[in-house]
């Protein structure tokens, strides 16, 4: 419990530290937002009214406080580009982005944790000497390549999907997960290679432990051994790295978004980027921070769980 | 006792692929088969031959010669932002870690926090602040990796603080300064070379997925990831321009992390 509060604790300073960070970046900015959202049509009577309403000729501190305050309470800012509100732009595409990342995540755990452990089983075997090669190869092929040769060999050889034929789960939800799924096994398929090879290894080391070898003696199969009492310990590594690459893949969902045309907060970010508009890019990146920084949160916790061991350090 | 191997098949092999690709490079600043940004509008879409190795892009521009040169642009962005993010990340480290103190708790909040953040978003923060180029996107990797690198100094450094030879060196009288950079950094160094070929690594990958997007590298300069994204445009055309130009990075990266888990395995 104390050890829970520690982190709570610790988190909150974190998300602080990080928002800080963000709005600081978007208020040094050259340029002032009072100029870019009248344009032209800027007098300075203009501007010294608008600065009045957004607040600008607050000191920073206060400013600061006022923006999280309302950010944590769902008002992230008016678009300057569109002129209509940051929520109401994010609202329909969140979900893409959560949806690709999450189906990521299952993907990388569904193939890596069999392969992992039949990697380990069949040490020493061509099957283990196979995946290994493959692993380190498929390791180094970044999300995005990963994308254009799924593109190419799924699309438009086997033709399985249409390439760039986005479907909106409001249409077909069928579609939607279906399309989803090519994006999301471009994501997941460098980090279940460094995953697999991360358990095999894992599981090797705990397989040469005394307990193992009880185990065995009591009559247990090896596919028993394996399972029932190796895995457990031989996954502590592992959710630390799925932790680490939870963050990854939200990054690499943003880059991915782009090569199968997918409307999520990726592809708003990159266009927002192109036309400055900063509240939109300050709210995605706050958001992708305060998910990312709650992940490691969670993670941290159920090491706890998982792990006795780690209590009582804590 | 089994001794270690000086050598293992990793790094041989890392070095190896990463040797060419950097003698690839740079070749590639004195030499390239065509100019880079050459247009031809007869050789549009040529495909392999002699005279065009890898064949020809939209523009009619060689492929190998973009290849050879955005390699070159790749790696010398990879190779400042590494070195700033080193040399940063070694001072920032060194500091903390052989202080230590109310300092050190709040750099290392701060690089906990930093951390926490993939790197390629907090560079497009950076990027969306300075605006994009090759030395804007040097500068913000290069400030985005300085964190990594802290921690692990300030990790061997705080291993290294209170071991004998220091405090022998503290009643010879060394200034602390000395102690830090002439005794403790080259007792760092093993665990720093590993993670300059992994920071490498990561640059390359950072780069590319920023020029992919297209706010890393902008025209005149090619860049690796830059073609990739041109070539997406055209694979229905011509897949072998996406499948070479990714290869380079996929080679790259081969190179690069093959060499890092070898050093490690020293």
């Amino acid at each position: 419990m104390k050890y829970i509060i520690r982190k709570t604790a610790s988190m909150a300073v974190t998300v602080l530290i990080v928002s800080f960070l963000v709005f600081l970046a978007f208020s040094v900015i050259p340029g002032d937002p009072a100029v870019a959202k009248l344009g032209t049509s800027a007098t300075p009577e203009k501007l010294v009214k608008l600065r009045e309403e957004l607040g600008l000729n607050r000191p920073l501190p206060v400013r600061y406080f006022e923006w999280i305050k309302s950010f944590l309470f769902g008002d992230m800012g008016t678009s300057y580009s569109y002129g209509v509100s940051v929520r109401s732009m994010l609202a329909g595409k969140l979900p893409i982005t959560f949806c690709l990342t999450g189906m990521s995540f299952v993907l990388i755990i569904v193939i890596s944790i069999p392969l992992g452990i039949s990697a380990a089983k069949y040490e020493d075997t061509l099957f283990s000497k196979i995946t290994d090669v493959l692993n380190q190869a498929v390791m180094a092929v970044p999300a995005f390549f990963t994308g254009i040769l799924i593109t190419y060999a799924a699309g438009l050889v086997l033709h399985l999907f249409t390439p760039g034929g986005y479907v909106s789960y409001r249409e077909s939800m069928g579609g939607f997960l279906y399309y989803m799924l090519f994006p999301a096994l471009a994501i997941a398929l460098p980090k279940t290679a460094m995953n697999v090879r991360l358990l095999k290894s894992s599981v090797l080391k705990e397989a040469k432990l005394d307990y193992v070898r009880t185990a065995y003696s009591r009559g247990n199969s090896t596919n028993d051994v394996l399972y029932k009492h190796v895995l457990k310990n031989a996954l502590i590594p592992v959710i630390t790295f799925l932790g680490m690459t939870l963050s990854d893949i939200v990054a690499g969902s943003l880059i991915i978004e782009q090569v199968f045309s997918i409307p999520g907060i990726g592809r708003m970010l990159i266009t927002s980027i192109g036309n400055r508009d900063y509240p939109v890019v300050g709210a995605i990146i706050t958001i992708v921070a305060f998910i990312v920084i709650f992940i490691n949160y969670i993670v941290d916790i159920l090491y706890q769980v998982i792990d006795p061991r780690t209590r009582r350090q804590g | 006792m089994k001794r270690k191997r000086l050598l293992n098949h990793k790094l041989i092999a890392g070095a190896v692929i990463t040797a060419f690709v950097v003698l690839v490079s740079a070749a590639g600043f004195f030499y390239t088969p065509y100019d880079p940004n050459m247009m031809d509008a007869a050789s549009k879409f040529a495909g392999i031959s002699l005279k065009h190795p890898l064949g020809c892009d939209n523009f009619g521009r060689d492929i190998l010669s973009r290849i050879i040169s955005g390699s070159g642009t790749t790696l010398v962005i990879a190779f400042c932002t590494v070195l700033i993010g080193s040399v940063g990340g070694m001072l920032a480290g060194a500091v903390t870690g052989y202080f230590g103190g109310a300092a050190d708790e709040i750099i290392m909040r701060f690089n906990d926090a930093v951390l926490a953040f993939p790197s390629i978003l907090l560079a497009l923060v950076f990027i969306s602040v300075i605006g994009s180029g090759k030395y804007k996107v040097i500068l913000a990797l290069g400030i985005v990796f300085i964190p990594s690198f802290a921690r692990l100094v300030r990790a061997e450094f705080i291993k290294c603080r209170s071991m004998d030879y220091v405090s022998s060196a503290k009643l010879m009288g060394a200034s602390d300064l000395r102690i830090m950079f002439v005794h403790i950094l080259p007792n760092t160094m093993k665990v720093m070379l590993s993670s300059v070929a992994i920071g490498f690594n990561n640059a390359v990958l950072a780069e590319a997925g920023m020029s992919f997007l297209g706010i890393g590298v902008v025209p005149p300069d090619s860049s690796l990831g830059r073609m990739l994204s041109e070539a997406q445009a055209f694979i229905f055309v011509k897949p072998s321009y996406a499948i070479f130009s990714g290869a380079m990075i996929v080679l790259m990266i081969l190179g690069f992390s093959m060499l890092s888990e070898g050093l490690e395995a020293l």
